[in-house]
């Protein structure tokens, strides 16, 4: 008897690359649902807002034009020149600062839920350098408009590099391709931004994943504790699947109100020339870290202010990476949670400093 | 009755997959359609054919964000130059009869190489370059 | 005798040796044979404000073409015999330098196009006059040009030079001692300096600004007469003084003795123009003369009102620009129009000088058009920034639909297993 043409296909890849322990794989995946599965979506969303960067990133790199002469008035003509150029700059911008956003909250949601925990110690870590990653995207896309906000955010970034003790100088040097901020930088940042970063990205990305694949869903403590008979499991395919396409179609819904009835300016032309207008700021994420370093005093037991405060973010940035490491274990009798009080305190320094810095 | 509706649910799913993926390629195939004037910055225009331009008339072709004024010479020869006094900044025009260019705010004169001759203007003005390729008049941006 | 080059390694010898000053090595390539020159030089007996660049020092120029004298021998009894003429009286100057400058047949070997009028200019001007009247404290060629430091007036370092001009004439004129006996001002350096032709001038560097001699003349200074100021102002400008000709008020100025531009703009101290000069308010100068009721107050307040209006509409054009530019929409069309109402403002200023309200208004008009075209297409690219995507929304309703459907679907898949 002939198969059915589909079916003779599968077999015939079948063979040569041994599917099927794969599609099994697929068809036994399983997902708890419980009342913590809410922020299970975040690490699919913020996977599906890359995506949206990498396609409309590649969009406007069609009519990009890196270079002092050329950026501004590239950007220009994306906007209103080009067919609905004006909705893939707004769509690249407005995603960029959603991506980063879900990133946080997947990041503050694993924290709390412990899923650091082993064997998940590297999914943390890989998932902590994608951050990082995902902050130097925006760092780097946010000059290449080159417009005169995105150029003094960029002068004062740079120049917070480089009070690093030691490799400070050189990193500024590194990062401007030269003593100031100039054309040159901008050839750099676009270099980053489109070559260098995501290379590192997409090998981040994939291990991240594979982790995730590897070790299935983790389950919180009050979940995990249950017997097998209490506790609810979908499959992934499709269930949860379509659960995730359903929270991707509302994201982009957002994200597509935001672009069009919120459009991303353009801004004034950079003039590397002109003095710094008031209210420089870099974008919100940085925020908290730019707002904490003004209300360091100058010198702090001798060491300069800004030092001391690049050295304990630096400091503290190493420890976040590190947590299923160090993370100090409560025992039950334990009222206070260290690891939740830890977490709560970021998270209420970022969101304050946040907001003051916006109040300022 | 649950068999309808699941049909009406695929039919509507399917829809919504057909419209989203036309809302999404429409966008995308017109962003990828270059525009008419294909660059951000202009570098060349294309102003019309030689034949198009008596000598020693003159005409104001508009170069991306710059008037040009362009001026073919009795000798048939081409002149660019941008129509901007150095002055003010109104716009200068070619006089025929007195083969000079002119600007009518203050009476600034400049020669057919764009320098200032007389009035207040202080600079020469700015020069481009109108070249002939096949037939036709291109302008273009002095190269520094 | 010793023949040249063995001479010549004698002087280096000697130079070398004893450390005898080395003369050959101060004065000029092509006067070294100047006798003139090197004994001068040596004896360090140059005149003061000496300088080797003056046009004059030149092979069988140098200081015998002025002043006489052998060149060719180094004996003093002998080089400053015959024609020799030592420093001669501020009488004389004129003649001394007309002895060449005022001999085309001379000067054309050096400058065919020379001019040789100088001198005869020179006794028209008041300078020129009360030296043949026997007063030796009035200007001569050298007062100006100098006597050993006679430059070009190309060259930066020359007294005549533009920049140096003022300076250079405010050297007597600004001296109150010695005005006081002609019974002259001395603040007009002064005047001239903060004026914007001054500043043209003297801070920007602007060589096309006018010095003293743009207005005064050069050989045959004077100040410009009543008939001849609006003439004088009119050579660079050419449309205000236009204007001003043809108008009643050109003539009866003249009738009233007033000086045309002047009255309105100052002498010395012109000063930028400003739309509120005229009109009827207080830095108005057309109230100088009329008064409230008479026509020439109404056209006065009409004009300014014109220009006034335009220059808002501007204003308010420019600000939506700006709008256009930051939100990043199409500002090329908007930009050329804004050139067009700022041509038109700076034609009807110069119109103003017409003192006729149908044609400074036939500009303006013009103008506001232009500005008011501007501010449609940038409320037009701003609404469209806004407004047009609205058009958007069909994308968002395909997918609000797909989330709805697919939420059911969920729902239903998930029942069918639970059932």
């Amino acid at each position: 008897m002939e198969l059915p043409r589909s079916q003779r296909l599968f077999a015939w890849l079948d063979e040569r690359f041994n599917l099927s322990p794969l599609i099994d794989f697929m068809k036994k995946k399983e997902v708890p649902i419980h009342r913590h599965t809410i922020w299970y979506y975040m690490g699919g969303v913020s996977l599906f807002l890359f995506l949206i960067q990498l396609f409309t990133g590649i969009l406007l790199l069609l009519y990009y034009q890196p270079g002092e002469a050329s950026a501004y008035d590239s950007i220009r003509f994306i906007m209103n020149k080009v067919p609905f150029g004006w909705l893939f700059r707004s769509i690249h911008s407005w995603g960029a600062n959603l991506f980063v956003l879900f990133i946080f909250v997947h990041m503050f949601s694993t924290f709390f839920t412990r899923a650091y925990r082993k064997p998940r110690e590297l999914t943390w870590v890989t998932g902590f350098v994608l951050l990082v990653l995902a902050m130097a995207f925006g760092f780097s896309g946010y000059l290449l408009p080159w417009n005169e906000l995105a150029f003094f955010a960029t002068k004062v970034g740079t120049d917070i590099a480089g009070v690093l003790p030691v490799v400070g100088d050189a990193i500024k040097l590194v990062l401007r391709g030269g003593e100031d901020v100039t054309g040159a930088t901008l050839t750099r940042f676009y270099a980053f931004h489109i070559a260098l970063i995501p290379a590192i990205f997409t090998v981040f990305l994939g291990l991240h994943l594979l982790f995730v694949q590897r070790q299935g869903m983790h389950e919180p403590e009050s979940v995990a504790g249950l017997p097998p008979e209490r506790k609810k499991m979908i499959p992934f395919f499709p269930n949860f699947l379509l659960r995730d396409i359903f929270a991707w179609l509302i994201v982009l819904n957002v994200l597509l109100f935001l672009s069009v009835f919120f459009p991303w300016e353009l801004g004034v032309e950079a003039d590397p020339l002109a003095p710094a207008p008031s209210g420089i700021r870099p974008e919100w994420y940085f925020m908290f870290m730019f707002q904490t370093l003004k209300f360091i005093p100058p010198h702090v037991l001798g060491i300069e202010g800004e030092v001391l405060g690049v050295l304990a973010f630096s400091v503290a940035g190493l420890a976040w990476l590190l947590v299923p490491f160090w993370e100090i274990r409560e025992k039950d009798s334990d009222r206070l949670k260290p690891m939740a009080l830890i977490g709560f305190l970021a998270l209420a320094f970022i969101i304050v400093m946040t907001i003051v810095g916006y109040l300022v | 009755m649950a068999e309808s509706r699941r049909k009406f649910l695929n039919i509507l799913i399917g829809g919504g997959i057909v419209g989203w993926l036309a809302s999404v390629l429409y966008p995308v195939v017109s962003f990828l359609k270059p525009p008419a004037l294909p660059e951000a910055n202009v570098s060349a225009l294309k102003v019309g054919p030689v034949a198009d331009f008596a000598a020693g008339s003159s005409r104001i072709v508009k170069f991306g964000r710059t008037p040009v004024l362009l001026v073919r010479l009795d000798s048939g020869d081409f002149r660019a130059f941008a129509a901007t006094c150095t002055h003010l900044d109104c716009t200068v025009q070619y006089r025929t009869d007195k083969k000079d260019i002119w600007c009518a705010c203050h009476n600034g004169i400049y020669d057919l190489m764009g320098r200032n001759v007389s009035g207040p203007p202080p600079r020469p003005l700015e020069q481009f370059v109108a070249t002939e390729i096949e037939g036709e008049i291109v302008v273009s941006r002095l190269e520094a | 005798m010793i023949s040249r080059p063995k001479s010549y390694l004698f002087t280096l010898l000697l130079t070398a040796g004893l450390g005898y000053p080395a003369v050959a090595q101060d004065v000029p390539e092509g006067l070294q044979e100047d006798q003139c020159v090197v004994c001068h030089t040596d004896l360090e007996a140059l005149p003061e404000n000496f300088v080797f660049d003056n046009v004059h020092m030149r092979p069988r120029m140098s200081c015998a073409g002025c002043h006489g004298g052998d060149r060719t021998t180094d004996d003093e009894e002998i080089a400053h015999a015959g024609d020799f003429v030592g420093v001669p009286t501020a009488e004389a100057i004129p003649s001394f330098c007309g002895s060449c400058h005022s001999d085309i047949n001379y000067m054309r070997q050096f400058q065919p196009s020379a001019s040789t009028d100088q001198v005869s200019q020179y006794f028209t001007s008041a300078h020129g006059q009360a030296l043949r009247q026997g007063d030796e404290n009035v200007a001569t060629c050298i007062s100006c040009h100098t006597s050993h430091a006679t430059l070009p007036a190309s060259d930066g370092r020359s007294s005549v030079h533009p920049f140096n001009v003022p300076d250079m004439c405010n050297g007597c004129h600004g001296d109150a001692a010695l005005m006081a006996e002609y019974g002259f001002r001395t603040n007009q350096y002064g005047d001239f300096v903060e004026s914007v032709h001054g500043t043209a001038l003297l801070e920007r560097q602007d060589i096309g600004a006018p010095a003293c001699n743009d207005c005064h003349g050069n050989h045959g200074a004077m100040p410009p007469g009543i008939q001849s100021i609006e003439n004088v102002c009119g050579m660079c400008h050419v449309n205000n003084a236009e204007f001003f000709e043809s108008t009643p008020m050109a003539v009866a100025f003249a009738e009233e003795g007033l000086h045309a531009c002047e009255e309105c703009h100052g002498i010395h101290d012109v000063a930028k123009t400003f739309d509120d000069m005229v009109g009827v308010g207080d830095e108005s100068v057309c109230t100088m003369c009329h008064d409230e009721g008479d026509r020439g107050y109404e056209v006065a307040d009409s004009i300014h009102a014109q220009l006034v209006m335009l220059k808002s509409v501007q204003d308010s054009a420019q600000v939506l620009l700006e709008r256009v530019q930051n939100i990043g929409m199409d500002d090329v069309e908007i930009s050329y129009s804004l050139r067009d109402a700022n041509e038109s403002l700076i034609q009807a200023r110069t119109a103003v000088h017409s003192f006729e309200p149908e044609k400074t208004g036939e500009l303006t008009d013009k103008g506001v058009e232009s500005a008011r075209a501007a501010m449609a297409m940038a409320n037009e690219e701003i609404e469209g920034f806004r407004f047009r995507r609205f058009g958007f929304g069909i994308a968002t309703l395909f997918i609000t639909v797909l989330t709805v459907a697919l939420f059911f679907k969920i729902r239903e898949i998930e029942s069918s297993r639970a059932s």
